[in-house]
């Protein structure tokens, strides 16, 4: 079969609010993702995912998209297609980084069970702006799961030294669980980045 | 498949991609990178994103000559932009949610951040979405966007573009790109544009499309989508 070449990836640019994130900045058009991966009856122990993106000089990131994919309590993805905005647990979370003063995002979901053997539970996340001409992919570990963290395979082929830029710190804030989650970009605590190796034959 | 009947005769590269720092696009020093990304392999089924429902995406959605009107009709050149979403093998790639934002045919942005001094268009978002067909096809009505000055360096202007976003099926298939217009003068002096391999660039621009044109309605373009990766849908 003729191989064909992919599209190049582009900047998201600085003005994706009104078309991606549309009602988290009060534009006048409805959103297909949000903040909320859930609903009421999502069974799992409610958490709030926070943070800030900051750039090599340390300025935290006003104008980034970050989106998160997670499975549910029971390690299970979401498989049936998705109807309406939060049609029960989606478990697909998307929030630009410009409408809280200190830029922060704020996810409200549920901690996502382990998806199988080998694999600490864990959120993807997919992170755009401004100034980054890919998508980037990085993954939220959880400061409780230690142990299934040390036995998580991606997280072993990931240097020592840098994998605590992958561990979400659990909080108690006002009676809710919030786990922080910064993202540098840069520097000496600059996040770790993947890259999805699709299972193609190279030829 | 068997090596000794590959002959190239005009080998592709394949390397389309952008760098993650290209310097004369200013923003990408504090934001880019600078240590190697981490391979991840995982069994498919972990990468598998969820569909969307024909009843996620509204009415008028795909054509934002409508979806924002107030008291008329949105100003400026009314065109269709269509095209397909392929894996690398060319299979249509069908439910894939693309989203577009473009500026209006002023060359302004409705961002509420933009400050660029051209005027809104009362009618006109500049946002639609839709989701492929069983053909992976998609197709927008909009108006043509203008031009716009930026910050980068000095008397610097974006080529005419939109943005798509595409979720395809497998978290490897998100694509964030900008589509752009046929013979712009813009091309040679835009870092963004500039920064994918010379070779690869022509990927990213429209073709014209004469025979998709609706006689007097509007002028229509072809935009194809190529993923990365092979399209894995296990019922097709
Ligand atoms: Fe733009």
């Amino acid at each position: 079969m003729e191989k064909l070449r992919q599209t190049p990836s582009q900047t998201v640019g600085p003005f994706f609010a009104y078309s991606l994130t549309a009602e988290q900045y009060g534009y006048d058009y409805n959103s297909l993702i949000n903040g909320l991966l859930i609903n009421h009856d999502t069974e799992g122990e409610r958490i709030y995912i926070t943070g800030r993106i900051y750039d090599g000089k340390g300025q935290t990131i006003p104008d980034a998209l970050i989106e998160l994919w997670q499975a549910d309590a029971n390690g299970q993805y979401r498989s049936l297609p998705i109807h309406q905005k939060n049609d029960g647990f989606t478990g697909l979370g998307r929030l630009g980084t410009g409408t809280d003063v200190q830029d922060r995002f704020l996810f409200t979901t549920i901690k996502p069970g382990s998806i199988g053997d080998g694999q600490a539970p864990h959120i993807n996340i997919i992170l755009f702006m401004r100034g980054s001409l890919h998508r980037l992919y990085t993954r939220l570990y959880f400061s409780d799961e230690s142990a299934t963290n040390s036995q998580d395979e991606l997280f072993n082929t990931i240097p020592e030294e840098r994998r605590n830029t992958l561990i979400a710190q659990r909080k108690q804030n006002a009676g809710r669980i919030e786990y922080h989650f910064d993202i540098y970009m840069q520097g000496e605590k600059e996040t770790v980045f993947l890259m999805y190796i699709t299972n193609d034959v190279i030829s | 498949m068997e090596n000794s009947q590959l002959i190239e005769v005009e080998p592709i590269n394949f390397n389309v991609q952008p760098p993650h720092l290209y310097s004369e696009y200013k923003s990408t020093i504090l934001r880019s990178p600078t240590k190697p990304l981490i391979p991840v392999k995982e069994q498919l089924k972990d990468l598998s994103l969820p569909a969307f429902g024909d009843s996620a995406i509204g009415k008028w959605d795909h054509d934002l000559t409508k979806n924002a009107r107030k008291n008329g009709e949105p100003i400026g050149e009314r065109i269709k932009v269509s095209g397909k979403v392929m894996d690398e093998y060319g299979r249509p790639l069908r439910n894939v949610l693309v989203e577009i934002w473009q500026a209006n045919a002023a060359g302004r942005y409705i961002h509420k951040a933009e400050i660029h001094d051209a005027p809104l268009d009362p009618n006109f978002l500049g946002a639609g979405r839709m989701l492929t067909d069983r053909e992976g096809r998609y197709s927008f009505y909009t108006i043509k966007p203008g031009a716009y000055p930026w910050g980068n360096h000095f008397n610097a202007w974006r080529p005419n573009h939109i943005h798509f976003s595409v979720i395809g099926h497998q978290i490897g298939h998100r694509l964030v790109t900008q589509m752009y217009f046929p013979g712009d003068p813009l091309f040679e002096f835009d870092p963004i544009f500039q920064s994918v391999p010379k070779h690869a660039r022509e990927l990213l621009i429209a073709k014209f499309r004469m025979d998709w044109t609706e006689p007097e309605f509007a002028l229509a373009y072809e935009f194809n989508i190529v993923l990365n990766g092979k399209c894995q849908t296990p019922f097709e």
